[in-house]
Formats: C-alpha cells, sequence, structure tokens
C-alpha cells in the first residue's frame, strides 16, 4: 500500500481513479481531522448559542444539498422546496404527536412522504422543460402552503403542532447539543450519500440530463425516470430535514415554510455553487449565518435606545442584502463560494509558482 | 341567476386587472425568453412613483403619468444594463434567479422606504365611465382597466406584428445566436424590451393602485399571480394573456362565491398545474417541437 500524494501530472491509469472521492490520502486524513474535530471538539468549545446555529446549518446543508441534486446536478428548477421542507416537518409531527411514532421513523417517514409528494409535482416533468416545470412546482409551493394553513383537522392551522420529546434508543434528547450529535451524524451521512450518488449510473445519468436531455435520451438513458428519481432523492433530503428541524424546534407552525425559504434554499445553492456538494454546505453556513447576523443587528439596534425605530425600518433591509448577495453572486461568480474554495486551494498548492 | 351574473361581471373586471397585469410579462418573454419573478416589484415601483408625484408631491395629474412613464422606463434601461447584460449567454437558471434575487431586492427597498402600509390614490376618473348594466353597476375603474388593456392589445399587437423593432425582438426570442449572426442588435432588442417593459408594468401598477390601493406584499403577489394567467394563455401570446387573465379572474370569483372565499387565492394554482399537466403550452402558445 502506497501512500498517494498529489503527483505533478495527469498519471491516471484506471476510470477507479478517476471516480475516487479523494485524489490523495491527503484528503482522506484531512476529512478524518475534520470529523475529529467536528464531533469531539466543537460541541465541548462553542457555547450553546453557537451551537443553536450550528445546528440550523446542518439542517440546511441537508436540504441544500438534496436540493443541489435536482437543480445544479440534474438541471430541473424546483420553486417548491421550501414547502417539501414543510410537507416532512409536518410528517413528522403529526405521527409523532397524534400517532406516537419514536423520533427515527417518525423523521424517516418525513422524508419518505415528502419524496411521494415530490414525485406528484414532478410528474409534469414528463412532458415539460425548464420554464414550465418552474412554474409547476411554484404552483406546488403555494398549493401546499395552502394546506398546511387551511386543513386545520390535520396540521392545526395557524396554531401548529406541538411536539413531544424525541427520544432515541430510549435516551431522550434534552439539550441542544444531544441534537448536536443526531443532526451532524445525520449530516455526514447524507453528504457520504449524495457524494456517492453522483458517481454512479444514476448521478451520471442526471448530469447527463443536465447537460443535454436530447443527447441523454439518444443514448439510452429514459429521462423521465431519472428526471422523477432525481425529484425524489432531493424531496427525501428536504422533507428529512424538515422533519429533523419540526423534532429540533419542538414545535410547528405554516408561518416558516413560505416562498421566501425555497429563496432562501436557492440562493445556498447558487451563493454555494451549483454541481457541487460541499458548494451546498458552505453556501447554507454563508445563508444561515447572515441571516442570523441581521436580525442579530436588528434585536441590538432594537435595544438601543432612541434607536428602536430605526430598527423596525432596517427589518426589510434584510431582504434587500438577500437579493444583493444573490445578484452579486450570480454576476460576479457564477460558480459560487466551491469556486472560491477551489482557487484559495489551488493557490496553496501552487505557491510560490503560481503559472 | 342575477347572483351568478354579478359574479361573472366582478370576475371578468378582475380578470381584466389580472391581464393588464400579465402584459408587461409577456412583453419580456416574448423578446428574452426569461420569466421575470420581479414583476410584481416593477408593477409596485411605478404605482409608488405615481403616489409620490401624484399625491405627496401634489403635481397635476398628466403630469404624474408622464414622470412616471419616462421614470419606469428610464428604470427599465437601467435594469437591463447593470443586472441582465452581464447575464447575456448564460445559462437560463442563472437569468432567472437574478430576477429572483432582484425582486427580493425591490421588494426590500420598497418596504424600506414604504413600509408595508397600504396607501390610495385619491379619485381622478371621470364618472361618465361607469356603466349600469340591469341592476349591475361596473365601476369606472373597472372600465377604464378594460379600455386600456383593449388599447394595449392593439398597440402592442402591431407594434410586434409589423414594426421592425418588434421582428427584432420576436426574432431575438426564438433564437438568440441565430437574430445575432443575422446582424439583428441584441443587446438594443434587450434593453428596449426591459424599458418597454417596465412602462407596461409601470401603467398596470397604477391601474391595480387604483382599484385596491398600493401595497408592496399585495402588488409582489400579484406579480405571482401572473403565473397561470400566462401560462394558461400561452406565454409568448399577448392576446393568450388577456384571455386567460379574464379566464382566471372569473374562475377565482365563481369558487370564492359558490364555495369558499379562502380557496380564491389557490385555486389558480391548482388549475395552473392541471393546464401544465394536459396542455403545457397553453391556449394560444407555440408549440416547441425539438429536433435532434
Amino acid at each position: 500500500m502506497k501512500l498517494r500524494l498529489r503527483p505533478c501530472g495527469n498519471y491516471k491509469e484506471k476510470y477507479i481513479e478517476e471516480l475516487a472521492i479523494f485524489e490523495t490520502d491527503f484528503g482522506r486524513l484531512w476529512t478524518l481531522i475534520g470529523l475529529i474535530i467536528l464531533f469531539l471538539v466543537i460541541p465541548f468549545v462553542v457555547g450553546s448559542y453557537g451551537i443553536y446555529i450550528l445546528n440550523h446549518v446542518g439542517i440546511y446543508a441537508i436540504a441544500a444539498v438534496g436540493l443541489n441534486i435536482l437543480i445544479g446536478f440534474t438541471g430541473q428548477i424546483s420553486l417548491g422546496h421550501g414547502a417539501f421542507f414543510g410537507v416532512g416537518a409536518y410528517t413528522a409531527a403529526i405521527l409523532m404527536s397524534k400517532v406516537g411514532f419514536p423520533f427515527i421513523p417518525a423523521v424517516i417517514a418525513g422524508g419518505v412522504v415528502t419524496a411521494f409528494v415530490g414525485l406528484i409535482f414532478g410528474i409534469p416533468s414528463s412532458r415539460l422543460k425548464h420554464l414550465y416545470l418552474t412554474i409547476s412546482t411554484l404552483a406546488g409551493q403555494f398549493i401546499l402552503e395552502y394546506i398546511f394553513v387551511h386543513w386545520k383537522s390535520l396540521t392545526g392551522g395557524t396554531e401548529g403542532i406541538i411536539l413531544p420529546k424525541s427520544t432515541i434508543f430510549g435516551y431522550t434528547l434534552k439539550s441542544d447539543r444531544a441534537f448536536f450529535y443526531v443532526i451532524f451524524v445525520c449530516f455526514v451521512l447524507f453528504l457520504w450519500i449524495a457524494k456517492n450518488i453522483i458517481r454512479t449510473r444514476y448521478g451520471r445519468a442526471f448530469i447527463a440530463i443536465r447537460d443535454n436531455d436530447q443527447a441523454a435520451e439518444g443514448m439510452g438513458i429514459p429521462i423521465f425516470k431519472y428526471k422523477l428519481l432525481s425529484f425524489g432523492i432531493s424531496s427525501f433530503y428536504a422533507g428529512f430535514a424538515g422533519a429533523l428541524w419540526a423534532a429540533y424546534m419542538g414545535s410547528i407552525t405554516p408561518e416558516p415554510f413560505t416562498f421566501i425559504l425555497s429563496l432562501e434554499f436557492i440562493a445556498m445553492i447558487i451563493i454555494g455553487g451549483l454541481g457541487s456538494i460541499t458548494g451546498s454546505v458552505f453556501g447554507a453556513t454563508f445563508i444561515t449565518l447572515i441571516n442570523e447576523m441581521l436580525s442579530q443587528l436588528a434585536a441590538y439596534l432594537m435595544n438601543l435606545k432612541g434607536l428602536a425605530g430605526v430598527a423596525m425600518t432596517i427589518a426589510p433591509l434584510r431582504e434587500f442584502f438577500f437579493g444583493l448577495i444573490i445578484v452579486l453572486f450570480l454576476i460576479f461568480e457564477p460558480r459560487g463560494l466551491a469556486e472560491v474554495w477551489r482557487i484559495v486551494k489551488s493557490s496553496f498548492k501552487l505557491w510560490p509558482f503560481s503559472y | 341567476m342575477d347572483f351568478f351574473l354579478q359574479l361573472l361581471i366582478q370576475g371578468l373586471s378582475i380578470g381584466c386587472l389580472y391581464a393588464i397585469a400579465a402584459l408587461g410579462f409577456v412583453m419580456i418573454f416574448k423578446s428574452s425568453s426569461i420569466l421575470n419573478f420581479a414583476h410584481g416589484e416593477l408593477l409596485a415601483i411605478g404605482a409608488y412613483i405615481f403616489l409620490v408625484i401624484s399625491v405627496w408631491l401634489n403635481l397635476p395629474i398628466y403630469l404624474a403619468f408622464i414622470v412616471t412613464f419616462v421614470g419606469s422606463f428610464f428604470l427599465g434601461f437601467v435594469i437591463e444594463r447593470l443586472f441582465l447584460r452581464p447575464m447575456i449567454g448564460e445559462a437560463l437558471i442563472e437569468v432567472i434567479m437574478l430576477t429572483v434575487g432582484l425582486a427580493a431586492m425591490f421588494k426590500g427597498l420598497l418596504l424600506f422606504i414604504f413600509s408595508g402600509n397600504t396607501y390610495v390614490y385619491p379619485n381622478f376618473l371621470p364618472a361618465g365611465l361607469t356603466i349600469k348594466i340591469g341592476n349591475i353597476t361596473v365601476s369606472s375603474v373597472y372600465t377604464a382597466t378594460f379600455l386600456a388593456t383593449i388599447i394595449f392589445l392593439i398597440v402592442f399587437g402591431l407594434f410586434f406584428k409589423y414594426s421592425s423593432q418588434g421582428i427584432y425582438m420576436r426574432s431575438v426570442a426564438d433564437s438568440q445566436t441565430a437574430a445575432l449572426s443575422l446582424g439583428v442588435n441584441v443587446r438594443r432588442v434587450f434593453a428596449l424590451s426591459w424599458a418597454i417593459a417596465s412602462l407596461v408594468c409601470a401603467m398596470s401598477g397604477i391601474v391595480l393602485g387604483i382599484l385596491n390601493g398600493i401595497n408592496v406584499h399585495d402588488l409582489s403577489k400579484m406579480g405571482l399571480k401572473v403565473f397561470p394567467v400566462v401560462i394558461l394563455g400561452g406565454l409568448e401570446s399577448i392576446l393568450g394573456a388577456i384571455i386567460g387573465g379574464l379566464i382566471i379572474g372569473v374562475i377565482e370569483t365563481l369558487v370564492s362565491g359558490y364555495f369558499s372565499t379562502s380557496l380564491r387565492d389557490v385555486v389558480a394554482y391548482v388549475i395552473l398545474v392541471i393546464i401544465l399537466m394536459i396542455k403545457p403550452y397553453g391556449l394560444f402558445g407555440l408549440v416547441e417541437i425539438e429536433r435532434v
């Protein structure tokens, strides 16, 4: 067993080497170190507020990775992922509070039910392409939002649902730290699955459809099947994340699952980088931090005497900055933070002879 | 029967509003095949410019109209120059997402300046426009909307069919590359179509503002309501947008009259999904035929 380092040139001889997740053993090492830091250092160093934010980052990252499989890899735009996230949250909440499901089956059921809902709104993709499909998912968003609010007997209407405490194997998840482990184990698992889906035949079929669907069909890829599959996988991710979120928050209302949330998810993957799994994680982190910073700023101004009025008028500026960030990224770095990260990495690697 | 007739006329009037709101949207789509998610915000910007000039600055109405139209024409130009031009040649999803970003920006800015309150215009329409059919009254706003819709339909129908700029726009929408190679100035076409669309949006925004009052949230919701309308009519067709608007308006009022008022917000989207499944290119849209 030889230690693989980065060669100066392309010495790959087999396809299997091209497909490897880690090009060098250093990548493996860094991943291991990252995992150790994530699970053994961070929960004990960061305060409870930091853990709270990290938990949100983890949940949103799962949903964003799912959306990136659909938009970034298969090229089908969905504007309904906010509502899909909500479907997962409601499924888990209803199953846990009314049917008495334990935590793990409820969360998985959240994902499965959402995958089915996603498949229903993916059906138009058999006949439709880009624009029309986008609009069909937009309709899905509004129809689902309506159901959340108006099917009172099931969803509790605007009052929402309060969930019982989540337990795993008899252990009750009480603190944010306990949830941190649950969320990030799922996070690592889902990231690993996504990374592997992309390099199997399914992933390559998705990419072929994204690049040119006619050519893909000509090569014998049943596009409709793969588009639906992509919708299903992506909605499963969103629903699973939503279910985790519901369990973590302890109560849900229809309020958060609006069109704005769908836009936030899309902003995450655009800022992170379309067609990049790591990018989705960067994007989720970025958006969550920006959101948190802007609301902290508003809260800070609210507490200052004489500036409370200013804080009220500043609140809508959050949306403005949101839009501005999306626009600036699209114009100046359409490949997102993943590309920035690659540039930074390669400039380190090539230093001092970077040309 | 009387109830039905009343609902029908109310529905047609609301449908006219949808139709007029959809016009600017179809303009942009026809010339650049961009789905403009910032449409509702453009409506709102036009309505607010008019509000500031006619009510806050207290200038005469005709001046307010002129300034609003010139201002929004220029705004459309600026939007195209600053945000859309760098995106020429990029993938469609990125351009669409750009308009989503623009929508968030404009909405945030408008909320920051005007907050979420509802403002109203003073009534300046002549009373002679009010029509009475039997015991049903159609208020002057609706008549004005109807007239404005017809005028726009004719003007833009002629513009796209006969003027050279209109033909350039259609050619660019059909295929940017082919238009470029035939010597069409694609940049100018884009700039012009955004400017005109923004002008049309301002006009629609003013009409909507007269009727419902001006509120950022309502108008941006109206921008999303446009999607069922244009899909029903067919994305490329101005006539389709108007007929789609009328149909959606009537169905919405009938549903809210006979079933439940809360259903009215969602019924348009249900129709939208059904249309997409059975007749994806709408009533008057062009069917895309692809050959390899």
